[in-house]
Parts: C-alpha cells; sequence; structure tokens
C-alpha cells in the first residue's frame, strides 16, 4: 500500500501544467453588480443556455438536415433564406405558436413535468464544461463525476415522459431507453476512468491543463498510452447510446415504435426534448475531447522559432478549440446516425455487456499498470 | 439596503429552498395515494438531501448520493413499479388508523430525538472545508479501509449473481435441480 502512497503524489506534480486555467471571465462576471444585486452571477449560467439554442438551431438541426442531404445525395432544405439558413428559425417560430396539447388520457403532472426534467439533466452537466481556461460555470474537484451523475436525471426524466403519456409506444420507448442508458453508462464510466486516471484528477480544468505542452497534439492524453484510444473509441460508443442516437436509437424505433417516448409530445414539449437531445451530445462530444484530445489546448506545436502553440493558446483561442473539436464529434455522430442502420435490442445489449465492458475493463487495467510502471 | 449582503442571503434561500423541496417531496411520498407519484416524488427528495451534502462542503458524497440513489436505486424502483401492472392500478390506503396510539408513540420519538439533539449531543462548529476530499477518500479507502471497501464489493458481486440466478429461465437447470 506504499506504493499508492509514494507514486500518486508524483504524478499530481507531474500534472502541473504551464498553462492556467485563472477562470478569468467567470471571477469578472462574478463581481459584476448592480446596486448591489450581483447581476453577472445570472449571466454564467445564461451563456450555455444561448450557447445550447444557438448551437442547436445551426449546428443541430440545420447541420444535422444538410448532413443527411448531403449523405443521401439530396439538397436539404434549400428555399427559406440563403442555403435555406431561415429554415430553423422559421420552425422554431412554428413551434413556439402551437397550441399546447396535453392528451386526455395523459397523466397531466408527469406528462407536463418530463420534458423540464429531461432538458434540466442535460443542461445541468453544462455547469462543470471548460469552455476556455477562463471561463467554466463550476470547476468542481469532482467536475468529471458530477457530468457522469447528473444524466441519470434524464433518464428519470425520461421515464416520466413516457409514463405520463399514457401510450404503449412511449411507455416502451421509455423502458428501452432507460435500460439503454443505465447499461451503456457501465462501459461510458470506465473509460472515462482511464482519462481520469491519467490526468490524476476529477476537475475538469486540472485534466485539460495535464495535457497542454510546447508539441500540442502530441500531449493529449490520446497519444500518452498505447490504450488510451480504446477508451476513447468504447466511450464514443457509449455516448452514442446515452443520446439515444443511431445506431442506438431503439428508443424511438419510427419502424417500431412511432417515435419513441416523446410520441405525445408537440410544440414547445416536443422542441425541449429535442434540445434536451442535442445539448447532450455536445456535452459527450466535450467530455471526450477533455478526457482525450486536450479541451481547450491548441493541437499547434512549437517548431523552433515559429511558436505556433505559444500564439494559439490563450481564453479566446481556448473556446474556438473546444467548440471546434466538440462540434467535429457533433457531426461524426450525424455521420454515423445516416450511415449505420439500427442495433436490435439483443445485439444492443450484447455489444455492452458482452463486447465495451469487458474490453473497458481490459483498457482500465493496462491503463492502470503503464501509469504506475511506465509513464 | 446599505449592508444587506445579497451573496448570504441567497445562500440562505437556497439552503431553505431545498429543505422546502425535501420535506414537501417526502410528504409526496407518503401521502400520495399512487404508487407511481411516490416514486417520482423520490426524485427530489434524494436531490434535495445531495444538495444538503453540498451545504456540509462534501461535494464527492453529494455527486455519489446522485449517482448511487438517483441514477440506481431510484431508475430500478421505477422499473419495478412500472412492470408490475398490479401495483399500478391499485389505489394505496392513506387514511389514518389508531390515531391516539400512533400519536403517542410518535410524540414520544419525536421528543426523544429533539432531546438527543438539543440537550446530549456535543455540537461543536468545524472548520470550513477549501480543500478537496476526493484525495483524502481515496488514499483512506485505497489503506486504512481497504479490508471493508473490498468486503463491500465481494457481498456486491455476491449479490449479482444471486440476482443472476433467480432471474435465470427456470427450464434450463432450475427444474432438474429441484427435482433431484
Amino acid at each position: 500500500m506504499r506504493l499508492f502512497a509514494t507514486i500518486a503524489p508524483d504524478a499530481l506534480a507531474a500534472s502541473a501544467a504551464p498553462v492556467a486555467a485563472d477562470n478569468a471571465w467567470v471571477k469578472a462576471l462574478e463581481s459584476f453588480e448592480v446596486a448591489g444585486v450581483p447581476v453577472g452571477v445570472w449571466a454564467i449560467p445564461a451563456i450555455p443556455l444561448v450557447f445550447i439554442a444557438v448551437y442547436a438551431l445551426y449546428v443541430g438541426v440545420y447541420g444535422e438536415r444538410k448532413v443527411s442531404a448531403f449523405i443521401q445525395d439530396r439538397i436539404g432544405p434549400n428555399e427559406t433564406g440563403k442555403w435555406g439558413l431561415l429554415q430553423t428559425i422559421a420552425d422554431i417560430l412554428k413551434l413556439i405558436q402551437k397550441e399546447d396539447v396535453v392528451p386526455a388520457a395523459a397523466d397531466k403532472p408527469l406528462f407536463v413535468l418530463g420534458p423540464l426534467i429531461v432538458f434540466v439533466g442535460a443542461f445541468a452537466a453544462f455547469a462543470v464544461l471548460p469552455f476556455s481556461s477562463a471561463f467554466i460555470g463550476a470547476d468542481l474537484n469532482v467536475g468529471v463525476f458530477y457530468a457522469v451523475s447528473i444524466v441519470s436525471v434524464e433518464a428519470v426524466g425520461i421515464l416520466m415522459c413516457g409514463w405520463g403519456s399514457n401510450n404503449k409506444w412511449s411507455l416502451f420507448g421509455a423502458v428501452r431507453s432507460v435500460a439503454q442508458v443505465v447499461s451503456y453508462e457501465i462501459p461510458a464510466s470506465i473509460s472515462i476512468l482511464v482519462g481520469v486516471m491519467m490526468a490524476g484528477s476529477l476537475s475538469m480544468q486540472k485534466i485539460v491543463m495535464s495535457q497542454s505542452g510546447e508539441y500540442g497534439i502530441l500531449h493529449y492524453a490520446v497519444f500518452q498510452s498505447p490504450v488510451a484510444w480504446l477508451a476513447m473509441i468504447i466511450y464514443f460508443i457509449s455516448a452514442l447510446a446515452e443520446c439515444n442516437r443511431a445506431p442506438f436509437d431503439i428508443p424511438e424505433a419510427e419502424s417500431e415504435l412511432v417515435s419513441g417516448y416523446f410520441t405525445e409530445y408537440g410544440g414547445m414539449k416536443f422542441a425541449m426534448i429535442f434540445l434536451a437531445e442535442y445539448a447532450s451530445m455536445f456535452m459527450t462530444s466535450v467530455i471526450l475531447s477533455v478526457l482525450f484530445l486536450g479541451g481547450w489546448n491548441s493541437p499547434l506545436p512549437n517548431i523552433g522559432p515559429v511558436a505556433l502553440n505559444d500564439w494559439t493558446n490563450g481564453p479566446v483561442w481556448g473556446a474556438f478549440w473546444i467548440m471546434l473539436k466538440g462540434f467535429f464529434f457533433v457531426i461524426v455522430m450525424m455521420w454515423v446516425r445516416w450511415t449505420l442502420p439500427r442495433f436490435r435490442v439483443d445485439q444492443l445489449m450484447y455489444l455492452c455487456w458482452k463486447v465495451l465492458t469487458p474490453f473497458a475493463l481490459l483498457t482500465f487495467a493496462f491503463a492502470a499498470v503503464w501509469e504506475l510502471y511506465v509513464r | 439596503m446599505e449592508n444587506f449582503d445579497f451573496g448570504a442571503f441567497a445562500y440562505q434561500a437556497i439552503f431553505y429552498l431545498f429543505a422546502l423541496i425535501i420535506v414537501v417531496s417526502a410528504a409526496m411520498v407518503v401521502f400520495s395515494r399512487s404508487i407511481i407519484y411516490s416514486a417520482f416524488s423520490l426524485l427530489f427528495t434524494l436531490f434535495g438531501v445531495g444538495a444538503m451534502y453540498v451545504y456540509l462542503s462534501a461535494d464527492f458524497v453529494a455527486v455519489t448520493q446522485i449517482v448511487v440513489y438517483v441514477g440506481g436505486i431510484l431508475i430500478l424502483l421505477l422499473f419495478g413499479v412500472m412492470l408490475t401492472n398490479k401495483i399500478t392500478q391499485e389505489r394505496l390506503l392513506t387514511d389514518v388508523f389508531n390515531i391516539v396510539p400512533s400519536l403517542v408513540i410518535m410524540l414520544a420519538i419525536l421528543g426523544a430525538i429533539l432531546y438527543t439533539f438539543l440537550y446530549r449531543a456535543k455540537w461543536h462548529a468545524g472548520q470550513e472545508r477549501t480543500t478537496t476530499v476526493v484525495e483524502p477518500i481515496g488514499y483512506e479507502v485505497m489503506t486504512n479501509y481497504v479490508l471493508p471497501f473490498e468486503i463491500v464489493s465481494i457481498l456486491l458481486l455476491v449479490a449479482l449473481m444471486g440476482a443472476a440466478y433467480i432471474a435465470r429461465s427456470e427450464k434450463k437447470f432450475g427444474l432438474e435441480k429441484r427435482s433431484n
């Protein structure tokens, strides 16, 4: 047991990084007051909320339609505005104006509360996402653990939607969805642990800082251990399942369940569920890039006097890099959705319990040995 | 308005908000006539208890509370309720019976707890923790408490195997064994 006590502090010291995360923007906002009322504090959660809305409109809905059109050799939205850019604005205006229908047989309190809880569960995780070295809602000591835990709130919301709708398709969809989310949490958590072990911390900013250095991309965790890429792929596959994205979209399988747990929803309630789906896609993409791909660190290396890494690091550049990495994986998720067919339920469970979980455990054991004795 | 500390006020207000959420949702769990509402109310109770841990500067315990209780136990409970048709259709009996003896017992227990808390317990104000609790927990679990930690994991494994055995379809070897 001396082993742990002696090695771990060294690993922590080694991860003290050249780039500091000072959360300067958050601190500036916190101290912004009007007549003694800290108005700036309200702006901190409002920024990710506005971000989700804009991102879901343009990268989410518009991007998804254009990507699917490209893959199926169509044009996609092209009538409303230049290149169809106003299409999603028009869709949102329609959704806002729709009558708020609650089915007569539905369980009204649960039906109304469901979409709210789903969205709150997806949005709460944004509190710990490091958008830049200067902006993170709350740099918790247990940041990653919090992000993993809060997803389960979303699962309860999905059950509420499914039960409240009082419809057999909705209930089937909800039960399938939750079974899937709960199962895939296991390989996802184990592969997250690999990343956490390599950084030696649960705090998001510390994990990012442990991957900065003058060679840029070579310091990313995925290149620091021979098994980190495997953990990254396992996490990506589990993330697809946790977001209920194809090929894991059996909860809303159109050919069997109409549209699963949100069959009965329309108008703004439907918009909330959709927003939550896109929000959790971006959240998992950001967690993936934070754990394995350096978060807000620039991938460019310093080459002698051409100090590309120094020039492209900083709070604003950090926000740019994390958005780039996050959007990249969101686009990959869309690409996967429009390429692969849907799994059957038994195939889904086989993949989770007999493929991903054993491989995740092996990766975890190997990464632990590597961290202790090699790196 | 001069000396009004908005931060401290918000801190207190949020604490009492969570306290209210816990009490109201716990009352819903007990008094609701539909078992599904009781189960969903537990979400707010368990989440509120997590918030209480945050107020005690125990961030790790707070997040563990949400993982274990909301992510594990509550979802299992909801599944159990939803898959059992008979329970969901039944209206629960939430009337009061035997009012005098139950009132006496309740007041006695309440009085005993309050007496212990107010007069017998040795309260002392601890230092507010500013450092992380994650690393101390990790070191303690891997050094001083490694045996309980391992025994708990074996217990969980045994429970898992028992559940798998019970859930197994009987025709494979369950019947053979029983006939022997």
